[in-house]
Order: structure tokens, then sequence, then C-alpha cells
């Protein structure tokens, strides 16, 4: 191939302050905190749905389950272009000016990760619900003849269980999270999948800028594996299949 | 607050999106069959017992699943158009945007299809492959006369539910601008001045058809359950 690699692109200034570098390290850390944060939404809102849908109450199961089916049942992109244009329209007036407040990337930012958190999390219910359901019946019996309240019941032996059971699927929805939301750049955001198109205009050096980039994702995967591989370790119930006891 | 306005909707407007759905369709129904012939292929690529084979289609699926849908659409759009055109003869023309993006999510589909696929062969049973052997068929011809039909109907339920997410998937080539149901809604939405009610349209029409697809869905493996 006849094809003219010039690595040293990403040492070349890009404006007065930064180098090309710069960017690309800007957008990944975007991108990290996004995954993150949207995954701190995604975890609490999606336990509290599966609790919902375990727990022996129509009106809070059907919640749950009315969340989940239209969240998982409007592509992505459509919720965050919904976050970003027509919820601020929705919020009280004095909620709207101190969003709109903010300068634009943070608003981005904010609603982006919001909606990436509400999308993630109608996926992670399921998986609570399927952790919830899969343990014995025995376990939540045995639980409230102890005297525990249903609710004490989910905190202190439901929940922490199914946590432990559902370490691996969590995983890959972690993963997800921050694949993601590579679908902010549409709404403005200057994440990692921005900065690729962005490095690819400025420099017109494509390939190099969508390698580095590539190469990032590549990194953020390989973080949350690693990560995730020692949560399992820590966390994994002895006596069931996959643990070494 | 609630100052939703639908009166700028015009037949034009629904016939520019229905002509997008058609290219959203279109996407989906490409990748969906590429994907699962190329998916199964891969699939048994990965269970072969030459290893070089098996690195390879690992390799491959765990490429496409570490990195992002968006960055696989506008990748292949600069690259695509480039082979394309010294493979064709010069003068041709052709969409490329829609050339690369049926490639790219095609290949990309694929991975995912690969891994449901893998674990439809695996829950096959041993037993099968040796019986199929044992009254003379060749490895291919047992891998195709025997383990992938019960492969293809163990996993009916996971393969029609990766192409729901597939048709939601294909939103996604609005980042290389090719004019699908959502980026011809938006487009207009952009134009009139009215994106807000644009996208509330495009994700009930979204929700409708994909609330429905996933109801039939568990209708038939709701029968299937009961068959087996």
């Amino acid at each position: 191939m006849g094809y003219q690699w010039t690595w040293s692109v990403f040492l070349q200034p890009a404006n007065g302050r930064e180098t090309y570098l710069d960017w690309l390290l800007a957008g990944m850390w975007t991108t990290v905190q996004m995954g993150t944060l949207g995954w701190v939404i995604a975890f609490i809102l999606g336990s509290a749905l599966g609790v919902m849908r375990t727990v022996p109450n129509r009106f809070l199961s059907g919640v749950a389950v009315t969340y989940v089916e239209i969240v998982r049942n409007v592509p992505l992109i459509v919720q965050l272009f919904l976050w970003y244009y027509v919820v601020p329209k929705l919020l009280p007036d004095t909620w709207r000016g101190s969003l709109f407040a903010q300068p634009p990337a943070t608003t981005a930012f904010l609603t982006a990760t919001i909606g990436l958190g509400v999308f993630t999390a109608a996926r992670f219910c399921e998986q609570v619900r399927a952790g919830i359901e899969s343990l014995p019946t025995g376990l939540r019996n045995a639980a409230l003849s102890m005297g525990f309240t249903l609710p004490q019941a989910y905190r202190y032996v439901l929940l922490p269980v199914s946590y432990r059971l559902i370490v691996p699927p969590m995983t890959s929805e972690i993963l997800s999270i921050f694949k993601n939301s590579s679908i902010a750049a549409t709404v403005g955001v200057l994440e990692l999948f921005a900065r690729a198109r962005q490095l690819n205009d400025y420099t017109a050096r494509g390939y190099e800028s969508f390698i580095a980039v590539i190469l990032c994702y590549f990194a953020i995967n390989a973080v949350v594996m690693i990560i995730m591989s020692v949560v399992e370790r820590k966390t994994r119930l002895p006596g069931f299949m996959g643990s070494r006891s | 607050m609630l100052d939703f306005d639908f009166s700028f909707l015009t037949p034009e407007t629904f016939e520019a999106m229905g002509r997008g759905m058609l290219v959203s369709l279109q996407v989906a129904s490409t990748a969906l069959v590429v994907g699962l012939i190329w998916g199964t292929i891969l699939a048994m690529m990965r269970l072969s017992s030459i290893r070089v084979v098996s690195l390879l289609a690992a390799a491959y699926v765990n490429f496409f699943r570490s990195i992002p849908l968006a960055m696989v659409l506008l990748t292949f759009y600069l690259v695509v158009p480039q082979v394309l055109k010294s493979l064709l003869p010069s003068g041709t023309t052709m969409d490329t945007r829609l050339m690369s993006a049926l490639v790219g999510f095609a290949l990309f589909e694929s991975a995912y299809y690969a891994e449901i696929m893998r674990a439809g062969i695996q829950s096959v049973p041993k037993g099968q492959m040796s019986a199929a052997c044992a009254l003379g068929m060749r490895p291919l011809q047992a891998l195709r006369l025997i383990i992938l039909p019960q492969a293809f109907k163990n996993m009916m339920p996971l393969l029609l539910t990766q192409l729901i997410v597939l048709f939601q998937d294909t939103s996604l080539v609005y980042v290389i601008s090719l004019a699908d149901f959502f980026t011809s809604a938006e487009g207009i939405g952009e134009r009139d001045g009215r994106i807000e009610e644009m996208m509330i349209i495009a994700g009930l029409v979204y929700f409708v058809i994909c609330f429905a697809a996933s109801r039939a869905v568990k209708h038939i493996s709701h029968k299937q359950g009961h068959q087996s």
C-alpha cells in the first residue's frame, strides 16, 4: 500500500494551546465521564426498576414493565434527541432557565448522560429481575420468616445475592454504555467519536485519526474488563457454577 | 410550556419519511441476510479445532464488538468508496453512502450474530454429531443437515430479538447522513424548525414497529416452548 503514515500529526498544534493529541485525550476523558456517570444512573434506576418488577404489587410492576417496553423499543439516538430538544421544554421555567444558563456543551453533556443512563437502566432492570427471579424462593421466605420486612429482605438478602450472580452480564452492559456514549456526538457532545470526525476534518489524516480513536475504545474496554474481572473474583458466590469452591 | 404544533406536516413530508423507511428496511434486511450467513460461518470457524481459524474468527468478533457502530459506519464511509473506486471501472456512478452503510452494517452485525450462533451450535448435544458421523455423513454434511437446523431452531427467539435491535440500530446511519427514516425525519424537523415534533413522531413510529415485533417474537417463542 502506497500510503504514507504520518503519526507525528498528533503532536502538531491544533490551535494556540492544544495539540491534536490533547483533543484525542479530551474526547476520551469525556467518554469516560459520560459512561461512568451514565452507569451510576443506570445502576440506581435499574436496580429500583428491577425490584419493582419482582415485588407482589401489580401497580409497581406495571410501571416498571411500561418503562422497559418504551425505552427498549425506541432507538437510543431518538431518545437522546428527545432528551436534548423535547425534555427541556417540559421542565418548569426556573429549571429550564438554569439548564440553559450553562455553556451549550454542558447542557448537551448533561442531557445526553441522563438519556444514556435512562436507556441503560431499562436493560439493567431486566438483568436485576432475572437475577432476583433466579434465586430459590426459599431465600425470600427464609428472610421473611426471620422477621425481615419485605424491603429489608430485598436490602439485605435478595439484592446483594443477585448482584453477585449477575456480574458477567453487568460487565457487558458497562462495555455497551461506553460504546453507546458515542451516539451523544449527534447532539453535540465532544466525546471520542466526535473527536474522530474532528481530527479527520482538521488533519486530513483519516486513517491515523480513526486508528487512534479505535485504540482508545480498545483501551477503555480493556480497563473495564480488568476491573470487572477483579470484581467478579472478589464477589463470586461459593457453591454456584463458576465458583472455585 | 407544551406548545407542540403538528400542522406543518404535509403529504410531501410523509412521502419523504416513507422513502426513508424503505432505506432503513433495506439496510436492516441486508444486514440480516449477510449477518446470518457470515455470522454462522464465523461461529463455525470459532468452534473449529484448527487453532489459526478459530483465533481469526475470535479476533474478528472481538474487534467489532469492542468499537461502537457509529465508529464502524464512519470508518467504512471513509474507506469503502476508495476501495470501490479502485475496483470498479472509472465512470461508474453509485451511491457510495448507501454502499458503505450496507457493508459496514452487515460486517458489524455479523459479529453479534456469530456469538448467537456459537451459543446455538453449542446448545446441540454432542451425540447428534457422533450419530450423524456414525450414519456415514462427512463432518460438513452433519453440520449442515443435523447441527445447524437445530441450532437455528434453538436460537430463533434470540435471532429475532437481535433483528429488532438491528432495526433500531439502522438509525445510526445518521452519522454518515444516509437518508434513512430517522435522518429524513430529523432533516425535515431542522428545515421546518419543528425538530421537537418530528422527534416525537419518529419515536412513536419506531416504538409501534418494535413493540409489535417484540410481541410477535414473544408469541413465537412461547409457541415453540410448548412444542418442545
